[in-house]
């Protein structure tokens, strides 16, 4: 417990990772806003979280709600009360209560990547309010609270179930496609793409920030990592440690490097920003499998992160005219997806969970897992922020992509004596 | 084009958990959840499709 609790307080390192990062692939223009955003999203997701979103969530082996489907029974949301009530203060679900906030709050500012620049500071808290209240906690408990996914293993035989240790499916990839949503359904920023749909680029203001977000969210991941394996895998901390962290750190460093490689060998130069997001990539990509697998294979799956990844960003940019600064869907969905699997093709979870014979199936498991994130998280992120789009429209006005939401929505910009740069005033 | 993408994305879903429900452990239920997240693909493509404006959006 005690353990789980000092992994727990690395976390917010992440959240702060993330927002450097998000910051610094934005325009010096709209720096405060995103800043503050990610403050408001962390709240917000902390607040409904607290008020329904652990009651949907739950924790395993505590009460949920089942139906009973060719014979076995599927637990499909929990039945815990709101407002934490029922937690005494030794119960080890307050600890998990706890993690379950953080992570709401990690995948709340994932989507901040893909929207910053054009998301308005008050649509994006009902957005988020959307994220931590429905779409996370009813995931996050068929995969952590004991639901069908988890128990795949036990009803079906498909290995030990669904599993991910720090949250490469609940957390990444459920924030990566909420991310996807919100560019599609937001658009472009201003002056991104032509008439004719070439896009134009729109180089990120400060470097410096992203990469020292990319250290800050290593030490997060270490936390995140540690944390989900020992709360939600009863894994001990003795045998888990050094193992969990050696994982977290070759996948993130393989990440980096294959990112380096790849944009030195397409552009002559490694690119900063493409290199952060390999990194990140590799951390993503470890998490699903960061107790369960040996430290070659970790080095092998951050590295195919760090090339998917690499090949994502302007592919989507290019081909998919998604306009998408921080990366998200890319370093977000594509490797949180893609750890998921790689915990299936690769892992031996057995060895670790004390059923060495139990690993068939495992890959089908995992299979199934990412069918749920694509086809019912998807639609379902997709669909309540459309809706809320109809309702409350989440993109900014015109006049404030000219002027930065720095100004239009603050009042002040992020660095107010600094010359301001002539396309600030839009072209 | 949109809707139907994401009602294939769903439909997959389901196939996916028909398969899980009520095939054994067995070669058919492996071929039924590919099938499934086969559908689930296509539907994602023709969300992505429904979403390129032709000639890109000059916000």
């Amino acid at each position: 417990m005690v353990v789980a609790a000092v992994f727990l307080l690395l976390i917010p390192f992440a959240a702060v990772g993330l927002s450097l990062i998000n910051t610094g692939l934005g325009r010096s223009r709209s720096a405060a806003h995103t800043m503050l955003t990610s403050l408001g999203l962390m709240a917000v997701a902390a607040v409904v979280y607290f008020v329904c979103g652990f009651a949907w969530q739950g924790f395993s082996g505590r009460p949920g709600y089942e139906f009973v489907l060719a014979g076995r029974p599927w637990n499909w949301i929990a039945a815990e009360p709101w407002f934490f009530q029922g937690l005494d203060l030794a119960d080890p679900a307050l600890l998990g209560a706890w993690f379950g906030m953080l992570s709401v709050g990690l995948a709340a500012l994932i989507p901040l990547g893909a929207a910053v620049e054009r998301w308005r500071l008050s649509a994006s808290l009902l957005s988020t309010a959307l994220l931590a209240g429905w779409t996370y906690p009813w995931f996050a408990h068929w995969v952590w609270g004991g639901g069908w996914l988890a128990e795949l293993g036990v009803n079906y035989g498909l290995g030990h179930g669904f599993l991910d240790a720090g949250g490469s499916s609940t957390i990444q990839a459920v924030g990566g496609l909420t991310a996807l949503a919100l560019v599609w359904i937001l658009g472009p920023r201003r002056g991104k793409y032509s008439l004719e749909g070439a896009p134009a680029a729109l180089p990120g203001h400060n470097a410096v920030l992203v990469l020292s977000g990319c250290w800050l969210a290593l030490v997060g991941w270490l936390g995140l990592n540690g944390a989900g394996s020992f709360l939600l895998y009863g894994l001990e901390p003795g045998t888990g440690t050094a193992l969990i962290a050696l994982n977290t750190m070759l996948a993130a460093a393989a990440g980096v490097l294959a990112s380096a490689a790849v944009t030195g060998a397409r552009f002559r130069k490694p690119d900063a920003s493409l290199s952060a997001n390999g990194f990140v990539g590799g951390l993503v990509a470890s998490s699903a499998a960061c107790a369960f697998m040996a430290p070659a294979v970790a080095l092998l799956t951050g590295l195919i992160a760090g090339v998917l990844v690499t090949l994502a960003v302007p592919w989507l940019e290019l081909r998919l005219a998604l306009d998408d600064p921080g990366g998200a869907v890319s370093v977000h969905a594509v490797g949180g997806i893609w750890g998921v699997l790689a915990l299936g093709f690769f892992a031996r979870p057995g060895r670790v969970l004390g059923t060495p014979g139990a690993d068939a199936g495992q890959w089908l498991a995992q299979l199934v897992g990412v069918a749920t994130l694509v086809g019912f998280v998807f639609p379902l992120t997709y669909g309540l922020n459309w809706l809320l789009n109809r309702l409350y429209p989440q993109r900014v006005a015109p006049e404030a992509e000219q002027q930065g939401l720095d100004l239009y929505e603050l009042g002040t910009g992020a660095y107010p004596e600094f010359p301001t740069h002539t396309d600030e005033f839009g072209r | 084009m949109k809707l139907i993408g994401f009602l294939l994305l769903l439909a997959g879903w389901l196939i996916v958990l028909a398969a899980v429900a009520m095939l054994g452990v067995s070669a058919p239920r492996t071929d039924f959840i590919l099938a499934g997240f086969g559908v689930e693909i296509l539907g994602l493509i023709l969300v992505i499709r429904a979403h390129l404006a032709p000639g890109g959006d000059p916000r």
